[in-house]
């Protein structure tokens, strides 16, 4: 891949609040997904297919987990000399006025200062998808917008702060919304950007000297009829997560094989930390089906409609359905669970029962013993 | 020094693009990560790779040494084809002459001592503690060995010992062997040593300048300390299309000791980057390894499926190898065979039999199918066939 004059930005704290059991021991960025990655894994995956060899992650708490993930970014082809991965955690951490978009990146200054690209892309990582970043920022400069703003078209996810777009006949955008747990159909952004990173840092100095924090609110639906903003309709599958419910469901999509192959594509591949385990294993007594499955897993016991990760092990009498079991978790054998998420290394005794249901599932704590 | 550039003849079609020490081996693994991964374990962290046949494959997997741990900038792995010279070029003659032709690469670390590996075996061996041996016993050559049956010692080489450990001996292949210690070609020399017997063998003309003909025995007849170091565990060579069948098979067997999911000696490999695999409604599987990527429908028994492999609705794969990118088409049926990388078999095709199947057990044997080969769609390929070109009736 080409090198691009973009600088990329990612916001892995962003909605955290929207995942609170799993965001209270990590950011948003790091929640596990889909059996061996990380949402981060996502956004920064495109960024790279997209050429993107700068990249700054913007932490804000909790980032010790996602730092683990990300190393030097080797994974990702961004340990560089020149360019590579940038983790940013807050400037003066103790600035009450760290709440927002804004604030981050008006303590950035420096690191724009550093970088050469002329452009910045912007993401956060609540979108599961293999999205195109190069076409959106090919759309950026074609349309000679100021800023591009990516969106999905459909029904409006439950997420606080929720920007909701109309846009003209040439895409351009006429009116943003600011909703809270919006209803129906609608457009709505994910966090997507694209501007000329001059143009950026202008507009975060021009909000801080108002004390003005909200990007979305402060600059975005402000400046509406003052600066050119075209929307981006993402086209792609992209699955957002605003709850447990949608995380759970959205981890459920990967079991449906034609979901599963829009989000790992071999010209644009997602990727993630080595683990280096061994693969799989099965039993004798192993009864899988409709499952994903990661390296390291053991499998002794009956596993339906589950996703499974790293290193996870499954005894024999075990009976899983509808279930999400996060690495190094440990399921003894009589045990039935429906509709539950355990989160990493948990271990559930022998012949537990828990049942929950697909819109409201149980979710058992890193490290809890059941 | 990794000795990884011979041919491996008797694994036939599959190596006839890649060297034997590429062969992908365990589910996710090829035979040179064990080797490797035992080096980065042990705490060595220069590694020269030596290499001749097909190097393309090999030297491409190796990389800059990243997997292991190996990409250092004042060590590392280091690939080592033969070069020329001012004087003319050779191929490497011999396991001597390779380590011979490299000489100056090993000056540069101006070592104490110099190990000498293969990669033609499966095996987690701590190298740190048979060179503590070596340097306790003050030797010139420490030579690994383990215990094999008397029955089978006569396919060896078999090192003959005095209670001290000492080395009297070589007996290469004895038809009636004195002793059960095998050589397993793992080598500590003292490079000072070494490079002196490198040199002299490189003289002489009538030398094969391979170390167990000539380098060893040299050596011992000349009164040098020579030592057996005894290795106790899981050693398995892999170059046979039988050995190679059973030791995949190995890891599927609760009782082999040949733990790969130890965190305490991790075995490093390229990793393909693929998403978890998927078992399907349809699909049955048990007592198999499967890897990431992979699409399983049908049904696996006793198999090891490497990364990206799919095995669609219908199929049957019994005590199988299923290499990297290989697909099983519908209604397919795969027992007792090594299905190389991208192979494709169509739907309702046979490819090898159970023992149970064949009149005569002396016709059944693992079946192979080579590397891109197409199996058309209702072919067969028989028990202990040999198939390196596409397949469209019986063979």
């Amino acid at each position: 891949m080409r090198k691009t004059n973009v600088l990329g930005l990612i916001f892995p704290n962003m909605h955290d609040e929207a995942l609170r059991d799993l965001t209270a021991i990590r950011a948003f960025g790091s929640v596990p997904f889909a059996g061996r990655y990380r949402l981060i894994d996502f956004p920064l995956s495109n960024m790279v297919n997209a050429g993107v060899s700068k990249v700054g992650v913007v932490t804000k708490s909790n980032y010790q987990s996602l730092m683990d993930h990300l190393g030097s970014g080797k994974a990702w082809d961004l340990s560089r000399k020149n360019e590579g991965l940038y983790i940013l955690p807050p400037f003066g951490a103790t600035d009450e006025s760290y709440s927002g978009r804004v604030a981050s990146l008006a303590g950035m200054e420096a690191f724009f200062a550093n970088s050469k690209e002329d452009y910045v892309v912007m993401s956060d990582c609540h979108v599961v998808g293999n999205i195109d970043y190069g076409k959106l920022i090919k759309a950026h400069t074609a349309t000679g917008a100021d800023i591009t703003v990516g969106y999905i078209r459909g029904e409006l996810p439950r997420l606080d702060n929720l920007m909701v777009l109309q846009a003209d006949n040439d895409g351009r955008v006429t009116d943003i919304t600011i909703e809270n747990g919006g209803e129906g159909e609608g457009n709505f952004g994910i966090g997507l950007y694209v501007l000329r990173k001059d143009l950026l840092v202008q507009l975060v100095r021009n909000a801080v000297s108002r004390n003005q924090t909200h990007f979305e609110r402060d600059i975005l639906q402000r400046y509406v009829a003052d600066l050119n903003i075209q929307g981006y309709e993402v086209t792609e599958q992209a699955l957002v997560i605003s709850s447990l419910a949608s995380y759970y469901a959205a981890n459920m999509a990967m079991l449906d094989g034609e979901k599963r192959g829009k989000l790992f594509l071999n010209e644009r591949q997602i990727y993630t930390k080595v683990r280096d385990c061994c693969p799989a294993m099965y039993g004798l007594e192993s009864n899988v089906s409709n499952s994903l499955v990661a390296d390291g897993a053991i499998i002794n016991g009956t596993v339906k409609n589950s996703i499974i990760f790293r290193n996870v092990r499954i005894e024999e009498g075990a009976e899983l359905e509808d279930c999400i079991v996060m690495q190094g978790a440990v399921v003894f054998g009589g045990t039935k669970l429906g509709s539950v998420v355990l989160d990493k290394d948990v271990v559930v005794k022998e012949s537990r029962t828990l049942q929950g249901y697909a819109s409201f599932p149980i979710y058992i704590d890193k490290k809890s013993i059941v | 020094m990794l000795l990884a550039g011979g041919q491996g003849s008797r694994l036939y079609a599959l190596t006839r693009n890649i060297a034997k020490p590429a062969v992908p081996y365990g589910g996710k693994y090829r035979i040179i990560d064990f080797p490797l991964s035992n080096c980065i374990n042990s705490g060595i962290e220069t590694v020269g790779v030596l290499t001749q046949y097909q190097p393309l494959e090999l030297s491409d997997y190796i990389g800059s040494g990243m997997p292991w741990d190996l990409d250092r900038s004042q060590a590392g792995v280091h690939v080592l084809p033969p070069y020329q010279r001012n004087k003319g070029a050779d191929w490497y003659k011999g396991t001597a002459n390779a380590i011979y032709q490299n000489i100056a690469f090993i000056e540069r670390y101006d070592p104490e001592y110099v190990l000498v590996l293969s990669g033609d075996h499966i095996y987690k061996m701590d190298y740190s503690k048979m060179i503590e041996a070596h340097k306790e016993k003050n030797a010139d050559c420490t030579i690994a060995v383990i215990e094999v049956e008397m029955e089978e010692a006569s396919r060896f080489g078999i090192l003959n010992t005095n209670p001290d450990g000492s080395i009297y001996e070589f007996d290469e292949k004895p038809a009636v062997p004195k002793s059960n210690l095998a050589s397993m070609g793992i080598y500590v020399f003292n490079w000072k040593k070494m490079r002196k017997y490198l040199i002299e063998d490189e003289q002489n003309p009538d030398s094969e300048n391979d170390f167990g003909k000539n380098v060893l025995p040299a050596m011992l007849n000349a009164g040098e300390r020579m030592f057996a170091y005894r290795f106790e565990g899981y050693w398995k060579d892999v170059g046979t299309i039988d050995s190679l069948w059973e030791a995949n098979m190995d890891i599927l067997n609760p009782k082999v000791p040949l733990d790969l999911s130890d965190r305490e000696w991790r075995i490093y490999s390229r990793n393909a980057g693929l998403p978890p695999h998927y078992v399907a409604d349809s699909a049955k599987v048990q007592n198999s390894s499967i890897s990431e990527g992979c699409n399983v429908y049908g049904e696996v028994e006793f198999s090891v499926l490497f990364p990206g492999v799919t095995v669609e609705e219908g199929a049957i794969v019994y005590d199988s190898i299923l290499m990297p990118g290989a697909h099983v088409g519908k209604g397919a049926k795969v027992q007792y065979a090594i299905v190389a990388e991208n192979v494709e078999i169509g739907e309702n095709a046979v490819v090898g039999e159970r023992p149970e199947d064949v009149s005569d057990l002396k016709d059944w044997g693992v079946a192979v199918v080579a590397q891109d080969v197409k199996v058309y769609p209702g072919a067969t390929v028989k028990a202990k066939a040999m198939i390196d070109a596409d397949v469209k009736g019986d063979e």
